[in-house]
């Protein structure tokens, strides 16, 4: 039996949309045949505070978190969460980050300094690095909110999954009214 | 069909499929999402109860007119509703009645993590772990079953990582067929007095040996035979962990974990080398093994405090020499600076944490958003222990204090709180004349959960209109003299109503009057005028920052001179708590 498992975590700041994106991602590969277990905590983190969803598909999942150090790719929504989860990954692993930042309250008190350069301390880790201007192209496809849709587009790029599930799983799961725009938004991911 | 479920969805659905009929919570994570669920199959009568101890005895009740009642609660609110369970247990049940525990190992987002496991045995109520969400629907289904064919309260214990975990489950029908409810007179089993419930106890006792027999033979409870070198006896989410971690070993799965299968856990011990059970928090299925005198190892290897992973379950059995693994790469980041949560732009209770800071309280804490007010820069909440108890202990505390400590004790309690367990501890304070301060946050919502209505809140989990206890009215009714209505957005006057209540010798309520900013809705939340930072104005003193608003950033100046705060306009809902602290009128409307 083929026990191969791949183990995504989608990282970012609480309010983000971080679980919407986990779920669209979960129902795609349901759809596409796999097993799938899907976990993280929510609760203080609806606060602002640091949030990690982990999606696992495979033949036959068993554990629905994401084995230190094992993760496959890593789905970045905020530039710092990105940055600090990196330990969950393999080496070699795929990190795709959006290029927004948002300060935590250490930061906000002028008590810290946003660390610099994060991007290029990411790439010298994990040389598969993407940084995607999230805001800026969801704001061409026509509404800054579907940020995480183009995020979705770019990792979908990664993954061997058919076109037509991912539309199949945007159709289930964003509201109608968004679609359209949300079609777009992941076709500028998935064309970067 | 097949849908991707959470663990809590999947225990609606499958009291829905139940024929389950009546169902009554109070939120707590990570049980909340089950009754919110619940609510959209009609066929349930669903509904929030004040609290937990409330929430249960309305299942027990509804069992009672004969139907199949659900009641749900995070593993400390069975602390609540733990006298109706223990005494439901005697009296058994007419129609099935089930209670959902959830646990919440690691603390995610709890004051402690006990084991509900041990309410089980303590009680005497069998309950049942899920290990995934289709395990989730079938358990709570059997749940009902068993409820009827023992007649015993059935619990089922489910914890962060399976609430809130979502994995693939196939969707079946709603039975049917089942008695219709009806009144029955039947006062040997449901009066429960001494001489009643002489003759239960020993039924209740018999139930367990009987429960114990049908595990042995139950598919819920399964052997999954691999090597017979290790084997390992386990439940719910640690199932799925040792699976992953010692893909080798034999398994003892458990789907019933009180009372356990004795003669199935005798076979399975016989047919492997080595025995241990993996579990997570107590050792509470190993000590029962020990007990049957046959030898095995748990806490030896396993932690009592936190959760398991299959990673924690590999190294504890490397480090015992029982397995070896590969040492794995780990790419370590330098840490950054934290992010914990904080409370949102505009919360009506950031204000009065910053008067309190200024007034020198001391607060006896309670649970809720408002916990938040004991991170810096408000640094003012000095208790926290459960709900309900922040007046209770102020109360206690000025008894134990000098005169001129006494004043300084301020409880504070959220509305929902408050109507939880806080309205005893009021009526205990007036009656007995303790001269301690209390405010009342009415944010009109249960926000720390995830915005639930509760009873002051003007609406039922249907989203009906209905009535609202009028809080201040309750304080005078319980024999309070001295309330106040403040509004909290007003610093001046928030800092005076503090201030003449600390120092009133009597005791006192301060209630706040404004919404959570997270419910909308007409009469509730409206966002104020977003204002701006005039940087010219700005003279870099740092007063605005003493609130902790997550819209305000300072922004340090890169040639060395003094750095400017600035305000977010996404994130500012113009509450104006920060342009009453700044002295140089540099915050102003946007332009
Ligand atoms: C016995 C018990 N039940 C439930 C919870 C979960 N819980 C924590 S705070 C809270 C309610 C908070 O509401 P409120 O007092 O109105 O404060 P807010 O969060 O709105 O500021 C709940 C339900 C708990 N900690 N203990
Ligand atoms: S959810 Fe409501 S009560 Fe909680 S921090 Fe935000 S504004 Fe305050
Ligand atoms: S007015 Fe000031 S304190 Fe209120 S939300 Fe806006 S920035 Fe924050």
């Amino acid at each position: 039996m083929d026990t191969t498992i791949t183990n995504i975590l989608l990282v970012g700041v609480g309010g983000q949309g971080i679980l919407l994106a986990s779920e669209i991602l979960s129902e795609a590969f349901m759809l596409a045949g796999f097993d799938v277990k899907k976990s993280e905590i929510h609760g203080m983190s609806q606060r602002g505070g640091s949030v990690v969803s982990h999606v696992r598909f495979g033949k036959e999942v068993f554990s629905p978190v994401v084995p230190e150090g094992q993760g496959d790719i890593l789905f970045g929504f905020e530039l710092l969460e990105t940055y600090r989860y990196l330990s969950l990954l393999k080496p070699g692993a795929t990190v795709v980050a959006n290029d927004y930042k948002i300060a935590p309250p250490s930061i906000l008190l002028g008590q810290a300094v946003y660390p610099q350069a994060l991007p290029e301390k990411i790439k010298a880790k994990f040389p598969d690095f993407l940084l995607v201007d999230g805001q800026g192209l969801a704001l061409k496809a026509g509404d800054v909110r579907a940020a995480n849709t183009v995020m979705l587009g770019a990792v979908s790029k990664r993954l061997q999954i058919a076109d037509g599930v991912w539309q199949q799983a945007l159709e289930k799961m964003v509201p109608k009214k968004a679609l359209e725009i949300n079609l777009k938004a992941f076709e500028f991911g998935r064309g970067l | 069909m097949k849908e991707i479920l959470s663990g809590n969805e999947a225990i609606a659905r499958g009291a829905y499929e139940a024929g389950c009929l009546v169902a009554s919570a109070y939120p707590g994570t990570p049980s909340t999402e089950i009754l919110e669920n619940v609510i959209n199959y009609k066929e349930i009568n669903a509904s929030w109860a004040p609290n937990e101890k409330v929430a249960l005895e309305v299942a027990i009740g509804a069992s009672f007119g004969g139907a199949r009642a659900l009641s749900c609660m995070k593993h400390v609110g069975v602390n609540v509703a733990a006298d109706p369970l223990f005494t439901a247990s005697y009296t058994g049940v007419k129609g099935g009645l089930v209670l959902i525990a959830a646990d919440d190992p690691e603390m995610h987002s709890s004051q402690n993590e006990q084991d509900s496991r041990n309410y089980a045995k303590f009680a005497k109520v069998p309950m049942l772990e899920p290990a995934d969400s289709a395990e989730c629907k079938e358990f709570t289904k059997l749940a009902f079953e068993l409820s009827e064919q023992f007649d015993t309260p059935v619990m089922l214990r489910s914890c962060t990582r399976i609430s809130h975990g979502k994995s693939v489950v196939e969707l079946g029908e709603r039975v049917t067929g089942l008695p219709t409810p009806k009144l029955v007179k039947d006062a040997p089993k449901l009066v429960m007095l001494p001489g009643n419930a002489r003759v239960r106890h020993p039924l209740v006792e018999e139930r367990t040996l009987k429960l114990s027999d049908y595990g042995s033979s139950a598919a819920i409870n399964r052997m999954e035979l691999h090597s017979s070198e290790i084997g390992v006896i386990c439940a719910g989410v640690t199932y799925q962990y040792v699976r992953e971690a010692l893909p080798d070993a034999s398994v003892l799965k458990l789907g019933m974990v009180w009372p356990l299968p004795h003669a199935l856990i005798r076979e399975f011990a016989a047919k492997v080398k080595q025995l241990f059970v993996v579990e997570e928090l107590d050792p509470f299925i190993e000590d029962q093994v020990k007990a049957m005198g046959i030898a095995c190892q748990g806490k030896e290897l396993t932690t009592l405090c936190g959760e398991l992973s299959p990673g924690r379950i590999q190294a504890a059995f490397a480090k015992a020499g029982i397995i070896k693994v590969a040492a794995s790469e780990v790419i370590a980041a330098e840490p950054v600076p934290p992010r914990p949560p904080n409370m949102c732009p505009g919360c009506p209770h950031r204000g009065v944490f910053y008067q309190l800071n200024r007034a020198n309280a001391y607060v006896t804490g309670d649970i809720g958003c408002y916990t938040l007010g004991f991170m810096p820069p408000l640094n003012a909440m000095d208790t926290c222990v459960c709900m309900g108890a922040s007046i209770s202990m102020g109360s206690g505390m000025v008894r134990a204090l000098p005169p001129e400590e006494q004043k300084r004790v301020v409880a504070v309690i959220g509305d929902s709180t408050f109507l939880h367990t806080g309205i005893n501890s009021l009526m205990e304070m007036a009656w007995n004349k303790a001269p301690a301060t209390v405010i009342i946050l009415d944010n009109r919502i249960t926000a720390m959960t995830g915005r639930q209505e509760n009873p002051a809140s003007g609406f039922t989990l249907a989203g009906e209109e209905t009535s609202e206890v009028n809080i201040p009215e309750l304080c005078r009714v319980l024999g309070i003299k001295h309330v106040r209505v403040v509004d909290p957005y007003d610093l001046d006057a928030t800092r005076l109503a503090i201030e003449e209540e600390m120092n009133r010798p009597e005791p006192s309520v301060i209630i706040t009057n404004r919404p959570c900013c997270l419910i909308k809705g007409a009469g509730r939340f409206e966002k104020g005028k977003i204002l701006e930072v005039d940087q010219g104005k700005c003279t870099g003193c740092k007063a605005c920052l003493r609130i902790g608003c997550p819209a305000i950033e300072w922004k340090p100046n890169p040639d060395g001179n003094k750095g400017k705060a600035f305000i977010d306009p996404q994130l500012c809902t113009g509450c104006t708590v920060c342009q009453q602290l700044c002295k140089f009128n540099a915050i102003g409307g946007r332009k």
